[in-house]
C-alpha cells in the first residue's frame, strides 16, 4: 500500500470518550494518528506486524492492535489507550499494581501489556494464572519482566473485586 | 577510602552534584538509563549519603553538554564506577555542608545532625539547610578522600524497597521514549537498507517518490538511502515505494556455510589465559596428565543470537549552522560523538549527543547505528530537527549480533574422580564492535553504505581480565592444572558485538555442562562435585543457598522431569550466581520450563526491587536464547526478520521464578544485569540430561534439536 496521490479526507474517531474529526489519510495505521495527531503517545510501536503487542489498544471493550489496521477501519467505534485506563497523577489501581510489584524494568511493552490487560479484567474480574498468561501470549517482553507482570494483574484483579 | 576511578577524568564535585536554592539536588552520572533502574538506585545513594528525601533527587544521565565522562554504560560496571563516584562526591558534599553549617551556626561539626537537609543540633539549636548553604552556588573544589560515607549500620534506605524512578510515567505511557520525541517543524525519517549486507545499488528512479505527498527529500548517498517526510506514515510509505524501486546487485552474498566449521578453519589469532588474562604467548597443546584415570572432551556450541529490542531503534537530529544536535539511545554518547565527527567530517565540539531513553537494548544493537542514519538525513535538511525510525526489519537484520562461539572443554579426574587437568578453547568473532574514533575506519553502518566509504576497523583482540570473547572461560574451581586458550576468528559471516554478557554466556554455558558431565563420570552428585572443587566462600554460599531454597536432592522426579543447576560469578569478579531450573521434556522433544530458583549475592544491596529485576529478567531472556533463538541467513541475506522468524520466549512459557539475595552490607556493590545469563543456560542443559539422559551441547535447545539428539543415540 504505498498510495502515490495525497488522499486526505475527514476521519471520526472516538478516543478515550472523545470524539474527533481528523484531516488524515484514511489508510494511516491508527497507531500514528494516535501518537501524532491526538499526542497519545502510549501506544508503541514495536513490529508494524501484528506480532509483538506494544502498540495494543481496547476497540468496543476488546483488545486490538493499532500498528497496521488503517484508521478508517475505527471510524464510529470507542477507542481506549494507555492515557484512557489512567494517568501518571491519577492512575488506575491496575497501573499502580504494576508500580507496586515493580512490574517494569525498560517499559516499553508495558503500556501494550497494561491495555491488555485491562481489557481481560473487564471481561472476567477474576482471572488465575493460566488465563493471565493466556491473554498475553500475544505480547512480547524483552526485559524479562514476565513474573512481576502476572503478579501486578492478579494483585490488581483482587483489588479491583474489593 | 579509595576514590572512584571516575573521578580520573571528572574531578569536580560540581560535575557530580548541584544544590539548588527550591530544596532540589540534582546529580549527574555519565551513565545512562537502559531499564535497569540505575536512576533509582543512584537516587537512593545520594539521598542516603546526603541526608536528603529521595523524592529531593533527580537524576541526569548522559549528555555531552553536561555530563561527567564514563564510556559506555556497559560490562555491568554502572554501580561500581558510577555508584561508587555518586556515594563519594556526596559524602563530600555533605561534609562541605556541614563546615559551612558549622561555621554559620559556631557550633563545632561533631554535635551537627543532618535532617532531609536540615542542618541543626548543639548548644544553640539553630537550624541552616543545604538550600540556603549553597543553593545555585557551585562547590569549587575536587572531590577528595577526606569525607567518609556512612557505615551501613546507619542506613535508612539502602537496601530498602524504594518506588522506582519514573514508575507512573512507565506505567501510564507517558514516560518519554526516543521515539515520542517531538520538536517543533520536526520533520520523520525512514532508511531503506540493502536486501543484505554486501548488495550494491545498481539503478534508481526516485522521480515517484519524490512525488508522493509529504516527501521533503530524498537522501541518496552511495547505497544508503532515506525519505524525510513531513508526517511518520508518509514517511513509512515513501520508503516502501523507494525499496520497491531500488535495483540491487547481489551477486556477492553471505558465506552461509557451517559457520562451526568457519570456526575452527578461519584464521585466528591465539592467546593462552593466566588469572583471566590473555598473555602473548604461543599456544601449548592441552597435556592430561598421566595419572588420569578418565579424561572427557565435549564441544559446546552457540549459533548468533540477536538483542531483540522490543522498541526499533530511533534517533532525533538537527543540523543547524554546521553544529549538530543528536538524541539517541546509546549507551556511550561520548564515544558516539566521535564516531560521528569522524563520518561527519565535524569538530568533536560542533557536535552535542543527549541521551534519551530507548527500549531495552541489552548492548550494542542499532542505538548507534539509527544515530548517523538520522544525522545523514537531518543534514539533507538544515535546520530540520529529523526523527529517524528503524522498522522492525532494519533492526532484526542489521544490529550487530552476538557472535557464533564454539568452546572445546577437556578435562581429566584422578582415581578419586577429583579434576587434576583442564583445558578449555574459546572460538568466536570479536564482542567489541562499539563505534567510537576508528581515524579512516568506522563502525557505524551507514559508513559503509556511503558513496564516500568507510570500512570498519579489524578487530583487535581485547587483552583484558575477562574480556569480550574469553570472558567467564576461566573456570572459578581450583583446578590444579588448567589451559585456557582464547582464539580471535576472522572473516566471520555476520556483524558482531556486545550482547549482554559478551562471551559469558557461552562460556559458562560450556564450563558448567561440562561440569556435570564430569560429576556424572565420577559418579557424584553435581552439586557436591562443585563444592569439592569450590574455594571461594561466596560462590559455595550462592551454591549453597539456591540448592537449599530449591530442595536439591530430596524429590523423586516423575519421568520426563528434570532438574538443573548451574553456578558462576561474572567476570569471575562481579555478581555470584547459582541457578536451579526445574522442567519436563515431552516425548516429542518439546521443553517446559517448569520452576527457576536463584541465589545471587551482588555485594552490597542498593535497591532489591531493581537487582531482582535484572537478575530475573536476565534468567529469562537467556531462557530465550538457550530454548529458541537462533539468527538464520543464507546466502542472500538474514532471514530472521521479524518476531516469527525469529521467535522469543512468550507469557506462556515463562517459569515461576523464585530469588533469594544475599546481601553483603559490608561489602562493595557487584554488577549484576549479565550474571544469571551462563548459569541459567547450563542449568537448563543439566536439567534436560537428568530428565531425559539426553546431553545438549549446541544451542538452541529446540525441539528439533532435542529429537536430532535423540535420534544419534
Amino acid at each position: 500500500m504505498t498510495p502515490s496521490v495525497k488522499r486526505m479526507s475527514k476521519v471520526n474517531l472516538n478516543v478515550n470518550g472523545r470524539d474527533h474529526h481528523l484531516d488524515v489519510d484514511e489508510k494511516t495505521p491508527l497507531i500514528y494518528v494516535l501518537r501524532n495527531d491526538l499526542g497519545l503517545k502510549g501506544s508503541k510501536f514495536g513490529c508494524g506486524q501484528e506480532q509483538c503487542g506494544a502498540c495494543m489498544v481496547i476497540v468496543d471493550g476488546k483488545a486490538e492492535y493499532s500498528c497496521s489496521t488503517p484508521v478508517a477501519t475505527f471510524e464510529n467505534r470507542a477507542i481506549t489507550t494507555i492515557e484512557g485506563i489512567g494517568t501518571a497523577d491519577n492512575l488506575h489501581v491496575l497501573q499502580q499494581a504494576f508500580v507496586t510489584e515493580c512490574a517494569a524494568q525498560c517499559g516499553y511493552c508495558i503500556p501494550g501489556i497494561i491495555v491488555v490487560a485491562k481489557a481481560l479484567l473487564d471481561s472476567d474480574p477474576d482471572p488465575g494464572e493460566e488465563a493471565i498468561r493466556a491473554a498475553l501470549s500475544d505480547n512480547l517482553c524483552r526485559c524479562g519482566t514476565h513474573a512481576q507482570i502476572i503478579k501486578a494483574i492478579l494483585r490488581a484483579a483482587r483489588e479491583m473485586r474489593g | 577510602m579509595t576514590l572512584s576511578s571516575s573521578f580520573t577524568k571528572n574531578p569536580d564535585l560540581d560535575s557530580w552534584l548541584q544544590i539548588h536554592a527550591d530544596g532540589w539536588v540534582t546529580v549527574f552520572t555519565g551513565k545512562v538509563e537502559l531499564g535497569q533502574k540505575l536512576k533509582t538506585a543512584f537516587a537512593v545513594i545520594a539521598a542516603e549519603e546526603l541526608d536528603v528525601e529521595f523524592s529531593r533527587i533527580t537524576i541526569r544521565t548522559a549528555d555531552t553538554a553536561v555530563s561527567p565522562i564514563e564510556g559506555y554504560t556497559a560490562g555491568s560496571s554502572s554501580m561500581e564506577d558510577s555508584g561508587t563516584a555518586i556515594r563519594q562526591a556526596a559524602a563530600e558534599a555533605r561534609r562541605v555542608l556541614l563546615e559551612l553549617a558549622s561555621e554559620k551556626l559556631d557550633e563545632p561539626v561533631e554535635n551537627l545532625a543532618v535532617t532531609d537537609g536540615e542542618i541543626g543540633g548543639g548548644k544553640t539549636n539553630q537550624h541552616v539547610s543545604y538550600w540556603e548553604l549553597m543553593g545555585g552556588k557551585r562547590f569549587n573544589r575536587e572531590v577528595t578522600d577526606a569525607a567518609t560515607p556512612k557505615n551501613p549500620d546507619q542506613y535508612r534506605l539502602i537496601g530498602n524497597p524504594v518506588p522506582s524512578e519514573g514508575g507512573e510515567a512507565l506505567v501510564s505511557g507517558s514516560m518519554g521514549f526516543i521515539h515520542d520525541m517531538e520538536l517543533p517543524d520536526m520533520a520523520h525519517a525512514r532508511v531503506v537498507r540493502p536486501p543484505s549486507y554486501h548488495a550494491g545499488l545498481l539503478d534508481l528512479d526516485e522521480t515517484a517518490v519524490r512525488a508522493m505527498a509529504g516527501v521533503i527529500e530524498v537522501v541518496r548517498d552511495g547505497r544508503f538511502l532515506a525519505v524525510v517526510c513531513e508526517r511518520e506514515e508518509q514517511a513509512v510509505w515513501a520508503a516502501a515505494k523507494l525499496a520497491g524501486l531500488a535495483v540491487w546487485d547481489q551477486s556477492k552474498g553471505i558465506n552461509a556455510g557451517d559457520v562451526f566449521e568457519q570456526l575452527k578453519n578461519n584464521p585466528r589469532e591465539s592467546f593462552p589465559l593466566i588469572d583471566g588474562i590473555p598473555q602473548d604467548a604461543p599456544v601449548p597443546p592441552p597435556t592430561p596428565p598421566a595419572r588420569a584415570a578418565t579424561t572427557l572432551s565435549a564441544t559446546y556450541q552457540r549459533p548468533y543470537i540477536m538483542h531483540g529490542s522490543i522498541g526499533p531503534s530511533a534517533a532525533v537530529a538537527c543540523f543547524d549552522n554546521q553544529a549538530l544536535e543528536v538524541w539517541t539511545h546509546s549507551q556511550g554518547v561520548f564515544p558516539l560523538r566521535l564516531a560521528l565527527a569522524g563520518v561527519l567530517a565535524l569538530p568533536e565540539d560542533a557536535i552535542r549527543v543527549s541521551h534519551v531513553p530507548g527500549a531495552g537494548c541489552y548492548g550494542h544493537n542499532g542505538a548507534d547505528d539509527v544515530a548517523l542514519d538520522a544525522a545523514l538525513a537531518a543534514r539533507a535538511v538544515p535546520g530540520r530537527p529529523v526523527l529517524l525510525k528503524w522498522e522492525r526489519a532494519d533492526e532484526h537484520a542489521w544490529e550487530p549480533y552476538g557472535p557464533a562461539m564454539q568452546i572445546e572443554l577437556q578435562a581429566s579426574l584422578d582415581d578419586d574422580g577429583r579434576v587434576i587437568y583442564w583445558s578449555g578453547d574459546t572460538y568466536s568473532d570479536t564482542h567489541m564492535g562499539r563505534p567510537t574514533d576508528h581515524g579512516e575506519h568506522s563502525r557505524l553502518l551507514a559508513s559503509w553504505h556511503l558513496e564516500k566509504q568507510r570500512t570498519a576497523p579489524t578487530p583487535q583482540p581485547s587483552m583484558g581480565f575477562h574480556a569480550g570473547i574469553h570472558r567467564n572461560s576461566d573456570p572459578i574451581y581450583n583446578f590444579p592444572d588448567r589451559r585456557v586458550i582464547k582464539h580471535l576468528v576472522r572473516d566471520l559471516p555476520l556483524r558482531t558485538s556486545a550482547l549482554r554478557s559478551l562471551g559469558a554466556y557461552a562460556n559458562v554455558f560450556a564450563i558448567e555442562s561440562f561440569m556435570d558431565e564430569l560429576a556424572h563420570e565420577s559418579g557424584a552428585d553435581p552439586l557436591e562435585f562443585r563444592l569439592a572443587h569450590l574455594g571461594d566462600e561466596r560462590a559455595r554460599a550462592v551454591l549453597e543457598s539456591a540448592t537449599s531454597h530449591a530442595d536439591w536432592g530430596t524429590a523423586d522426579r516423575e519421568d520426563g522431569y528434570g532438574r538443573g543447576l548451574a553456578v558462576a560469578r561474572y567476570k569471575n569478579l562481579k555478581c555470584f550466581t547459582a541457578v536451579v531450573i526445574d522442567l519436563s521434556v515431552d516425548d516429542y522433544g518439546a521443553i517446559k520450563l517448569e520452576r527457576a530458583m536463584i541465589a545471587a549475592d551482588a555485594g552490597q544491596v542498593v535497591d532489591p526491587e531493581g537487582l531482582r529485576n535484572q537478575l530475573e529478567g536476565g534468567l529469562i531472556q537467556s531462557a530465550s536464547w538457550t530454548l529458541k533463538e537462533q539468527v538464520d541467513y543464507d546466502a542472500g541475506g538474514i532471514l530472521s526478520r521479524d518476531w516469527e522468524s525469529y521467535p522469543i520466549m512468550t507469557f506462556s512459557e515463562v517459569p515461576e521464578i523464585e530469588t533469594v539475595l544475599i546481601n553483603r552490607p559490608d561489602q562493595p556493590f557487584l554488577g549484576a544485569g549479565e550474571a544469571t545469563q551462563g548459569p541459567t543456560a547450563a542449568a537448563i542443559g543439566n536439567a534436560v540430561y537428568d530428565a531425559v539422559g539426553l546431553r545438549l551441547r549446541r544451542l538452541p535447545f529446540t525441539q528439533d534439536r532435542v529429537r536430532a539428539v535423540a535420534a544419534e543415540g
